[in-house]
């Protein structure tokens, strides 16, 4: 399977000057550019881990793309994504977020049902990745 | 008994004498009235009818939309009654529109209950909409003080929070409504909502209809639904919904439908305008409180918004919907099958998504308005839409914005699941191109065409509906044209 969350996912994997392009579009409207990592791609693990801090004085995207690269090094068999926030009243949160990195193989998620009464059935979704501890999964 | 070209205001005891008087001399027109900034103000389109003074039809207006009768009533004088008239204070003919008249009115803010849509509509279209001296009557604009827009909820999530609950940003959303409408059971309907959803969607959507029939009970459709639903989520790793129409004959009965969506795991619920508005502020406040989207369905509105010269605007529904406190409502699309031509619904959006919105005569919008820090809406464009037209779409509409292509997803040749993935890989590619400095307006169909590349399921979208259009003049136009006399 493929994780699909974010903007690009549906589209061919996209190169550095590619990446450098899209982050560029949020520098110019004065969003702060970032970079994340996780091993737990589920939906709603909202806090992927930091690569530093949002970028809000960077003029370049040369300099995130240097970092998406820095991350690489470090974390390349897991999922990388760039982010840019946006400070503007009224906003205050995330405009961008594309996925830029991921493993090689995406095992994806196990759906668990418990079944109640009156057919109700709870949900739950689980990374398979997850069965490992951290540190261990996608290597 | 009065001269029927008299307006003058007439004063101390004689105004109170038993008996008619023209509302414009009852204190209804007051042409050196400077509206206050707490004043609620209401702009009719007025059409008198023949021989009646446009005048005298705005003081009417006026009138019947707050405190007068028909006839002098003495109990007047109890009250603080300078206050509690309503204030025409303008009447412009309006361009190349033989008679017709803007009226603006000004209501002190003590004329209404905080907080209660249907306080503000039973004054603001109540009586007067059916008043005989008038041939038509069409209410254009309101301009809410942000002293009376503060006692209003607002949506109940609004843009940016339903945004962080989806974990997707920077792209217009995607749904589809089930097709068909009527007739598929439980079992049926939730196979199109995996399909589609597993496809690329982030939401499906029930129909404006689909309530609780012979054919597909309320509780099956949801059962079956979030089985969809979750199947989906563990398939693409996205979060994904399903607007489970709650709507139902009473507010228990709504209630219960609610409660078992949340139950389920939904992480949005669904109503049709035609509940009404107090039902829809209860709604929203469920939502508010339940963590849930609470999506609107405007079914019903085009029997008073649509023609020009009688009703309501849809711009003034957008703005009650506002602080009634929906999340998502259908605004229109510009290219689809329905109703709105650019200029109008472009004021439209900027109602649901700005947080202030100056004056915009070229875009029907006739006051500034502060939100007041009221979340913003969610527009939903649906109605004949298709992957071809995704330059136009986010030209047009922006990226805040559910776009929703029912036929355009369903009716695929290679099924729902491969009209989903096209849908979503065009919509990726044009904004992956905007972002990147394309000229999207001229460049989009050679966009699409390169994405289709590496995508047949949009190269069979693109052959199937190639550039189905629906090009009718729009019944709703902006009255000015966007010239430096008219907007100065």
């Amino acid at each position: 399977m493929k994780v699909t969350q974010g903007q690009f996912s549906f589209l061919p994997d996209l190169t550095d000057d590619q990446i450098r392009q899209q982050a560029q579009y949020a520098i110019d409207k004065g969003w702060a550019v970032s970079v994340e990592y996780t091993d737990d791609p589920h939906p709603r693990n909202t806090y992927w881990e930091m690569w530093g801090h949002p970028m809000f004085d960077n003029p370049d995207a040369a300099a995130a793309v240097f970092e998406v690269n820095e991350c690489r090094k470090a974390h390349g068999s897991k999922y990388i994504r760039v982010i840019a926030f946006d400070a503007s009243p009224g906003w205050e949160s995330i405009r961008m977020c594309f996925i830029v990195n991921r493993p090689a193989q995406e095992p994806g998620f196990r759906l668990v049902r418990q079944e109640g009464e009156g057919r109700v059935v709870r949900y739950t979704i689980e990374s398979y990745a997850v069965r490992e501890p951290e540190g261990a999964r996608y290597v | 008994m009065n001269d029927m070209n008299d307006q003058t205001r007439v004063t101390g005891a004689k105004r109170y004498a038993a008996g008619v008087m023209k509302y414009a001399q009852m204190g209804y027109w007051e042409p050196d009235y400077e509206p206050k900034d707490t004043d609620i103000i209401a702009l009719f389109r007025i059409t008198p009818q023949d021989g009646v003074d446009a005048i005298e039809a705005a003081a009417a207006v006026a009138g019947e939309s707050s405190t007068a009768t028909w006839t002098v009533v003495w109990t007047d004088r109890l009250t603080a009654s300078e206050k509690y008239r309503a204030k025409a204070y303008r009447v412009d003919p309006v361009p190349n529109s033989p008679g017709e008249f803007f009226a603006y009115i000004a209501y002190d803010l003590d004329l209404f209950e905080g907080g209660s849509i249907a306080n503000l509509t039973a004054s603001i279209i109540g009586n007067v909409f059916g008043f005989k001296p008038l041939k038509a009557l069409r209410l254009e604009d309101m301009r809410l003080p942000t002293a009376y827009v503060k006692t209003f909820q607002g949506p109940a999530t609004g843009i940016v929070v339903e945004r962080e609950r989806l974990n997707c940003y920077g792209r217009p959303l995607l749904g589809a409504t089930v097709k068909p409408k009527l007739g598929l059971s439980g079992r049926n309907y939730g196979r199109v909502v995996y399909e589609a959803l597993k496809g690329g969607l982030d939401f499906t959507k029930d129909d404006e209809n689909i309530n609780s029939q012979p054919f597909m009970h309320w509780r099956d459709r949801f059962l079956y639904c979030m089985e969809a639903v979750n199947r989906a989520s563990a398939a693409t790793g996205e979060v994904k919904g399903t607007y489970l129409n709650i709507t139902a004959g009473t507010m228990e009965d709504m209630y219960e439908r609610a409660e078992f969506a949340k139950q389920l795991g939904s992480i949005v619920v669904m109503i049709d305008l035609v509940i009404g508005y107090t039902a829809i502020q209860s709604m929203a406040k469920w939502a508010r409180a339940n963590d849930m989207i609470l999506h609107l369905h405007r079914a019903g509105h085009s029997t008073y918004t649509r023609q020009r010269s009688h009703g309501v605007s849809f711009r003034v529904i957008a703005k009650w919907m506002r602080l009634a406190g929906v999340d998502h409502l259908h605004a229109g699309t510009v290219v689809g099958k329905l109703e709105g031509d650019p200029a109008t619904t472009k004021g439209y959006y900027d109602i649901f998504r700005e947080e202030f919105n100056p004056m915009a005569l070229e875009n029907g919008i006739f006051f500034d308005q502060d939100w007041a820090s009221l979340n913003k809406m969610m527009p939903v464009a649906s109605g004949g839409i298709h992957a071809g037209q995704m330059h136009q779409l986010i030209s047009y509409l922006g990226e805040d914005v559910v776009l929703q292509f029912g036929g355009g997803t369903i009716g695929h040749p290679h099924g729902v699941s491969a009209g989903a993935t096209a849908n979503r890989v065009a919509l990726e590619a044009m904004v992956y191109a905007r972002n990147a400095g394309r000229d999207i307006w001229n460049e989009g169909p050679d966009i699409l065409r390169d994405a289709a590349r590496t995508c047949t399921p949009l190269k069979q979208a693109l052959d199937t509906w190639k550039d189905v259009t629906f090009d009718y003049t729009s019944t709703d136009q902006p009255d000015y044209a966007p010239t430096p006399e008219v907007t100065a």
